[in-house]
């Protein structure tokens, strides 16, 4: 036992965790100020100023936001199921940090380089809509519980088309490593050839990510807030937290399957000398703003609008597309060939 | 070593959870517990090098099986006693066939089934790939049949709840989007003479006013 316990395993366990902290701690900061970026930005967008006042250009908001929501009172609401309420938004803020494991920031820059890399991303992102459900129904409130329910169906509705598109992508890079994605796409970008399935991704991130225009569950105007409506400082902050990580996560997803993940956009000399990382993170950036600009800019869809566009219209679209793909690969012999055996 | 513990400490939560399922008296907690033990059971498909296979777990079973009966379980407005008379009338059938299923298990364990011949042989193709090659070549009949239940029950279940109600007003997006402007605008030529504006001002219309 004695050897059990002294054996380098130890070692190798605080190479892990120093390494998931490398990556959590720069999340979270990336996520408060994706908060205030999108004040920002949306302020700018309606000829406004956003918050500017703390801090030189407002850049201590978001740490003020932090204190206010910390000293705050934790409201545990009478008729609620304590354990299953508790759970929520722990279980959400967990689920959008533990898909980062897999995320390559750069050549080798990748926590746990699975083979089943993309199916781990999906897997984690289809478990968000637990957190929603079960914060809606432990909540017993009819406005939670509504908000949950629609963003249940909401969400289910997209991972449909979402894994659709993602077969596209697998047809193209032969593999299911999130690295050898990347890798596949050094000489042209997947966001180019199939660019209809970029679109149909991106607007699909926003539904799985409740984001406007498809914020329904969270639709202030009939629903106050949602399924989170019934919590107070940090359980309403871990929601937050998660709901602006799970929109980084899905950026970078969308950067790792369409925009060539760290790779430079040309392979010459004043692009490549920029190092991978700089590119993944800029890139990121860049499909944040987008979302940031689709909220400024778009009104809410209406729910049967919503659904008609997911199941009527994305899935169709995006299975022809995947005969289409495959189609084409198979004709002009470009199917990316595996040894078996 | 570590192995084994991770597979006792899956085999023991996933076992607990079972249990809870069948024990729980909130069908809410049931479904929760249900999630746990598929969980589970995807760490054990990590543990013995089946990775595609606890994904597929994850994604099919937890992110969409079991979202749908937490869906309906929770909108379900369940008398808990009225459930738990029928304890002792269903308790002889349940450990029947639970006997049946256990007797089996044993059978099977004891036989050639589950012989270490059979376990998975590490190699360095994914087993991703490895699946997809006997998948759609020695088995492409039975996946191309598998598909075609599923397509039927598909289709059964859409055609059992699909209903027409007459009355009710539907959005047809190909319909507003097919309008042309001779269709629905008419343009009117009206006179703009000061004569006729001043009589209606006379005729003492209130709009200006």
């Amino acid at each position: 036992m004695i050897e059990f316990l002294t054996q380098d395993w130890i070692l190798e366990l605080g190479w892990i965790v120093a390494k998931i902290m490398v990556v959590i701690g720069p999340l979270l900061i990336a996520v408060a100020y994706l908060t205030l970026a999108e004040r920002r930005v949306i302020g700018f967008m309606q000829l406004r100023k956003g918050p500017n006042v703390v801090g030189p250009f407002g850049l201590f908001q978001p740490f003020a936001d932090a204190l206010k929501l910390m000293a705050k009172e934790t409201i545990m609401p009478a008729g609620a199921n304590k354990v299953v309420f508790m759970i929520a938004p722990m279980l959400t803020f967990i689920l959008s940090l533990v898909a980062w494991a897999v995320i390559p920031f750069g050549e080798d820059l990748v926590i746990a380089d699975i083979n089943v890399g993309i199916l781990y991303l999906f897997a984690i992102s289809s478990l968000g809509v637990y957190g929603v459900i079960m914060a809606g129904w432990a909540s017993n409130s009819k406005y939670a519980f509504l908000g949950a329910l629609r963003s249940a169906a909401q969400m289910v509705s997209y991972e449909v088309s979402m894994g659709l598109v993602i077969i596209n992508v697998l047809l193209c890079a032969g593999s299911l490593n999130l690295s050898a994605i990347v890798e596949a796409q050094r000489g042209m970008w997947f966001a180019l050839p199939l660019l209809p399935m970029f679109v149909v991704f991106f607007i699909s991130t926003l539904a799985e990510t409740n984001r406007a225009p498809f914020d329904l569950p969270e639709g202030e105007s009939e629903l106050v807030a949602g399924y989170f409506v019934e919590y107070s400082s940090m359980s309403f902050a871990l929601f937050f937290l998660g709901e602006y990580a799970n929109m980084i996560l899905m950026s970078s997803m969308t950067v790792v399957l369409f925009l060539g993940g760290w790779l430079p956009p040309f392979d010459i000399w004043p692009l490549n000398i920029i190092p991978g990382p700089l590119w993944f993170i800029i890139k990121i950036m860049m499909v944040l703003f987008v979302f940031l600009w689709v909220r400024a800019t778009t009104p809410r869809y209406r729910y049967d609008q919503l659904m008609r566009l997911g199941w009527k219209i994305f899935l169709p679209f995006s299975l022809i597309y995947v005969v289409l793909t495959a189609g084409f690969l198979l004709v002009t012999d470009r199917l990316p060939t595996v040894a078996l055996s | 070593m570590i192995e084994a513990l991770f597979f006792y400490l899956f085999a023991g939560v996933m076992l607990a959870s079972g249990f809870m399922v069948v024990v729980s008296r909130n069908p809410v907690y049931s479904v929760l517990f249900l999630i746990l033990a598929f969980f589970n059971a995807a760490g054990m498909f990590v543990l013995i090098g089946a990775e595609f296979l606890a994904m597929l777990l994850v994604v099919v079973y937890v992110g969409a099986v079991a979202v749908l009966f937490l869906f309906v379980v929770m909108m379900l407005d369940i008398n808990f006693a009225e459930m738990r008379a029928g304890f002792q009338k269903y308790l002889p059938l349940g450990l029947i066939v639970g006997g049946i299923l256990v007797f089996e298990l044993v059978a099977a364990m004891y036989g050639d089934a589950f012989s270490k011949a059979s376990l998975p042989v590490a190699s360095e193709v994914p087993n991703t790939t490895q699946l997809g090659g006997v998948l759609y070549t020695k088995y492409a009949f039975l996946f191309q049949i598998s598909g075609l239940i599923l397509l039927v029950a598909m289709i059964g279940a859409i055609s059992l709840t699909m209903r027409k109600r007459v009355g009710v007003r539907r959005q047809s997006i190909a319909d507003q989007n097919s309008r042309r402007r001779e269709d629905v605008m008419e343009i009117v030529k009206m006179p703009s003479d000061k004569t006729k504006a001043k009589d209606d001002a006379a005729a003492g219309s209130v709009d200006d006013k």
